[in-house]
């Protein structure tokens, strides 16, 4: 067997009363792209920091292809020196430079005191040409697409090193092509003999690239497994510790159940923005839940952002409740709607504020400034919210950006059911979090549903959609290009509808 | 499926018109439109004031030697800016560097180049102190060269309160030393032939513009100050290291702006607390106007250096005209600038509309 190129054994590692690892071992050998899966805390991260240096561990050794000796990383720039790189989510890289100054920053072919450019140029072309990507590399990096800024990152990485990579949560912005260029790239490193480390909370991508899968829980090591020995219904339930049963629980209410006897809770009526979504209708009743499928940038945020007023709209008409509305936030908040956006991180959480400020934010402006919630009142909103959707928070006045991610994503739908809203808009509301709170906020729509409200419910995961809604929209480049009701919702359904009819065998 | 950025790992060959498009794509482009401006502003201008001698390259030649101080400075700034922060101290500190020339040439019987010395140190030093409270101890660059202001001000007013004028021989040999052109000149209405010159400090200035360009554009320094500014964070990672690049900005611009000073004495030949007034401002709508992005990353020292012709014009062209009050000069100036942000911006959104 050939030697591995990481072998990490016995890895222990506290964080101020949490044991973050425990007895870990991990293996990584050449040629290998091996996922590193768990929830949210469950050490992954924590694992790969030890890895890197970027964190100290207690107890355990690690020892790398080509050291006799076991090897203590103290910063990634030492464990990058060793041939260990990282790329993350969001591309660190600077927009405003070349793709060849990306690539050559801080370590510039020189020519006495100055950069040889040309030669920096030619390099960098070189570089991009081997692994395959075909990119002007004199263009600034800003210019390109994510995607091509995310190989980018990985060409950096690989020219200065080229042994173990390490991917964390590289797919997350990416689109369908996008992840499928990369995984290319991913693929090609690895016949090329490097070790590739795959963190990511897309299950099916796993399956698409990965060999082996490493399954941690709450610091604990699960196993190692062959990917074809875990078929993903086991991944979950190695992942969770549970049976996979708890995701079956759920069960989306039937169109059936819908009264559509009064009038919808949203009426869009040819509703368009002028650059932005074209025209579209979309009725949504008390007591269901619509879905919004299609690509990434195929309209869905744009739909939800139309009816919400955040985008005017230039032409058609909305109504809710029966009675037209104008089109701005406020008003559709007063209105009765409710929008959680899509990146927590820009648009949704105050990190700096506590959990209880952040619950109360739009249930205060939505009453105005002038009228104060009391302190009892705040308390007691924010524990009510905590209590039902079982927030995980060290107290009422915790900053919310010690929460982690599931969780400040609770906090943001428990502040709009606060503004006790008659319509609900979620874009892309478990983007990110692990799948125990993943079921959770499912399970939370249908029962919100079934007290009486209306959502939208925005999701890249098919899966998601077909286990929560009872109708789904489909988009495509900007339009609304049809329905699905019930029992037409299916994987396959959905998919040659995203595609379209005529590209049936794409 | 087709994943057409992904093919056969053949180098890539640019055509001429991509490899010309990515030249100016990114901080040429905002200078190419402030260098056009510049050139429609400065030909209405010899078109209108014909009769004036305002096409002469005595006329523009006066541009340049009425503002050496400030043309070095601008560049200062951008690079400054570009590094994503901000330095209103220099309007202070060419204050207090005049004050120092004036005052210990005058009062104290200083040698004019022992104090030209002196002062550049004490740029150097001023520089320093500001770049360690702003990359070691992270305030807010803002807030560090506004008490950077506060003092040198305060500092030119200790030594001395009086208004001084330079006397000192040596020191007047350099303000008034002439380079002279045998060409360009017109006839005034005496019927005496103007030649038009320029002074030494304007060599100087240029001098000290090209230096600068040469660091910002070719040394690992230079692009690494580019990449602090378009994200610290990334720069970070990328294993620079940001603080010493911070801190090398600041003690760089400590001394610009004491060169800047001693060149503007040079044409100021005095020392008064109130010179300088406003002189940062003048020096950031330079680089604005010259396309440097306040929020870094972005920008070019040569545009800032079109920026100080483009503002010197429009002075111009409101003293020229004659009839209008100098007011004038400040409200196209803040049109001027008003509408270079809006293109920026424009620029901004149609580049992240096209990815």
């Amino acid at each position: 067997m050939v030697e591995p190129l990481v072998t990490m054994r016995g890895i222990t590692k506290h964080f101020p009363g949490v044991l973050a690892l425990d007895d870990v071992d991990f293996t990584l050998a050449p040629g290998e792209i091996h996922a590193l899966m768990g929830e949210n805390g469950a050490g992954k991260s924590t694992l790969v920091k030890v890895l890197t240096g970027a964190e100290p561990f207690e107890t355990g050794e690690i020892r790398l292809a080509g050291n006799p000796a076991p090897v203590i990383n103290h910063s990634p720039q030492e464990a990058q020196e060793r041939g260990i790189s990282t790329v993350y989510q969001e591309v660190n890289l600077c927009p405003n430079l070349s793709v060849a100054e990306n690539l050559f920053a801080g370590r510039q072919p020189h020519h006495g005191m100055f950069v040889d450019r040309r030669e920096v140029n030619r390099q960098a072309a070189r570089i991009m040409a081997d692994i395959g990507v075909d990119v002007v590399v004199e263009r600034q990096l800003g210019e390109h697409s994510l995607a091509v800024q995310q190989m980018v990152a990985i060409a950096r990485a690989i020219s200065i090193s080229a042994k173990v990579l390490i991917l964390d949560e590289p797919t997350s912005s990416l689109n369908e092509q996008e992840v499928a260029r990369l995984f290319e790239l991913i693929r090609k490193l690895r016949d090329d003999g490097m070790g590739v480390i795959f963190i990511t909370h897309f299950l099916h991508q796993v399956y698409q690239v990965c060999d082996k899968i490493t399954v941690l829980r709450n610091g604990h090591l699960v196993g190692t497994y062959a990917i074809e020995a875990l078929p993903r219904r086991d991944l979950v339930a190695a992942m969770l510790g549970r049976a996979f049963d708890d995701m079956a629980a759920i069960h989306r209410r039937s169109e059936d159940e819908v009264d559509r006897g009064g009038a919808p809770v949203i009426a869009a009526r040819g509703l368009g923005v002028r650059g932005g979504i074209r025209p579209f209708d979309l009725d949504v009743y008390a007591g269901e839940v619509v879905g919004l499928a299609g690509l990434l940038g195929s309209g869905r945020t744009e739909v939800a952002r139309a009816i919400y007023g955040a985008d005017a709209a230039d032409e058609g008409t909305l109504v809710v409740k029966g009675a037209p509305v104008k089109h701005s936030p406020i008003d559709s908040m007063r209105a009765g709607m409710a929008f959680c956006p899509e990146s927590r991180k820009d648009e949704g959480c105050v990190q700096d504020l506590s959990v209880r400020e952040n619950i109360v934010l739009a249930e205060q402006t939505k009453r105005g400034a002038f009228r104060l919630m009391s302190r009892a009142e705040q308390d007691r909103i924010t524990r009510e919210y905590v209590d039902l959707l079982a927030i995980k928070t060290a107290s009422l006045d915790t900053p919310v950006k010690q929460l982690s991610g599931g969780n400040q994503q609770k906090v943001i739908v428990a502040r709009w059911l606060a503004t006790h809203p008659d319509f609900l808009i979620l874009d892309e509301p478990t983007r990110g979090i692990d799948v125990g709170t993943k079921a959770e906020i499912q399970r939370l729509c249908v029962e919100l549903a079934g007290e009486g409200m209306a959502i939208l419910f925005i999701s890249s995961e098919i899966d998601e959609m077909l286990r929560t809604c009872s109708r789904l929209g489909v988009m495509r480049d900007l339009s609304k290009v049809g329905e699905l009701v019930d029992d037409e919702m299916s994987s396959s359904a959905i998919m040659s509808k995203i595609a379209g009819d005529e590209a049936g065998d794409d | 499926m087709a994943t057409p950025v992904l093919k056969a790992r053949a180098v890539r060959q640019n055509t001429l018109w991509q490899r010309l498009s990515a030249q100016f794509s990114g901080n040429n482009f905002l200078v190419l439109i402030t260098f056009a401006l510049f050139i429609a502003i400065y030909v209405v201008g010899v078109l209108v004031y014909r009769s004036k001698n305002f096409g002469s390259l005595n006329s523009f030649f006066d541009m340049l030697n009425s503002n050496p101080g400030l043309i070095v400075i601008a560049a200062g700034m951008a690079m400054v800016m570009i590094s994503g922060g901000i330095d209103i101290s220099v309007g202070g500190q060419v204050a207090m560097y005049c004050m120092m020339f004036a005052f210990f040439m005058e009062k104290k019987g200083a040698n004019a180049y022992t104090m030209i010395l002196i002062v550049l140190l004490t740029g150097i030093v001023f520089g320093f102190v500001q770049g360690i409270l702003v990359a070691y101890f992270r305030i807010q660059p803002f807030i560090v060269t506004l008490a950077g202001m506060f003092f040198a001000r305060g500092m030119t007013a200790i030594i001395s309160t009086q208004t001084i004028d330079i006397t000192n021989r040596s020191f007047m040999r350099l303000a008034t030393f002439k380079i002279k052109f045998p060409f360009g000149g017109y006839t005034n209405a005496g019927g005496v032939y103007q030649q038009p010159f320029i002074y030494l400090s304007v060599v100087l200035a240029l001098v000290a513009v090209a230096v600068v360009y040469a660091i910002m554009t070719w040394t690992r320094f230079g692009r690494s100050v580019y990449a602090v500014g378009g994200s610290e964070q990334s720069a970070l990672l990328m294993g620079l290291n940001v603080k010493r690049i911070k801190l090398g900005v600041y003690t760089f611009m400590g001394f610009l702006t004491a060169f800047g000073g001693f060149l503007f004495c040079l044409f100021s030949t005095g020392g008064a607390v109130e010179k300088a007034q406003g002189f940062e401002m003048q020096a950031i709508a330079s680089s604005v106007i010259g396309g440097t992005l306040l929020t870094g990353g972005v920008g070019n020292i040569l545009g800032s250096f079109i920026g100080v012709l483009v503002q010197t014009t429009i002075t111009k062209f409101i003293n020229f005209n004659g009839t209008l009050a100098n007011g004038w000069s400040s409200i196209v100036l803040g049109a001027i600038m008003s509408f270079f942000i809006i293109l920026q911006s424009v620029f901004a959104m149609v580049r992240a509309k096209r990815r």
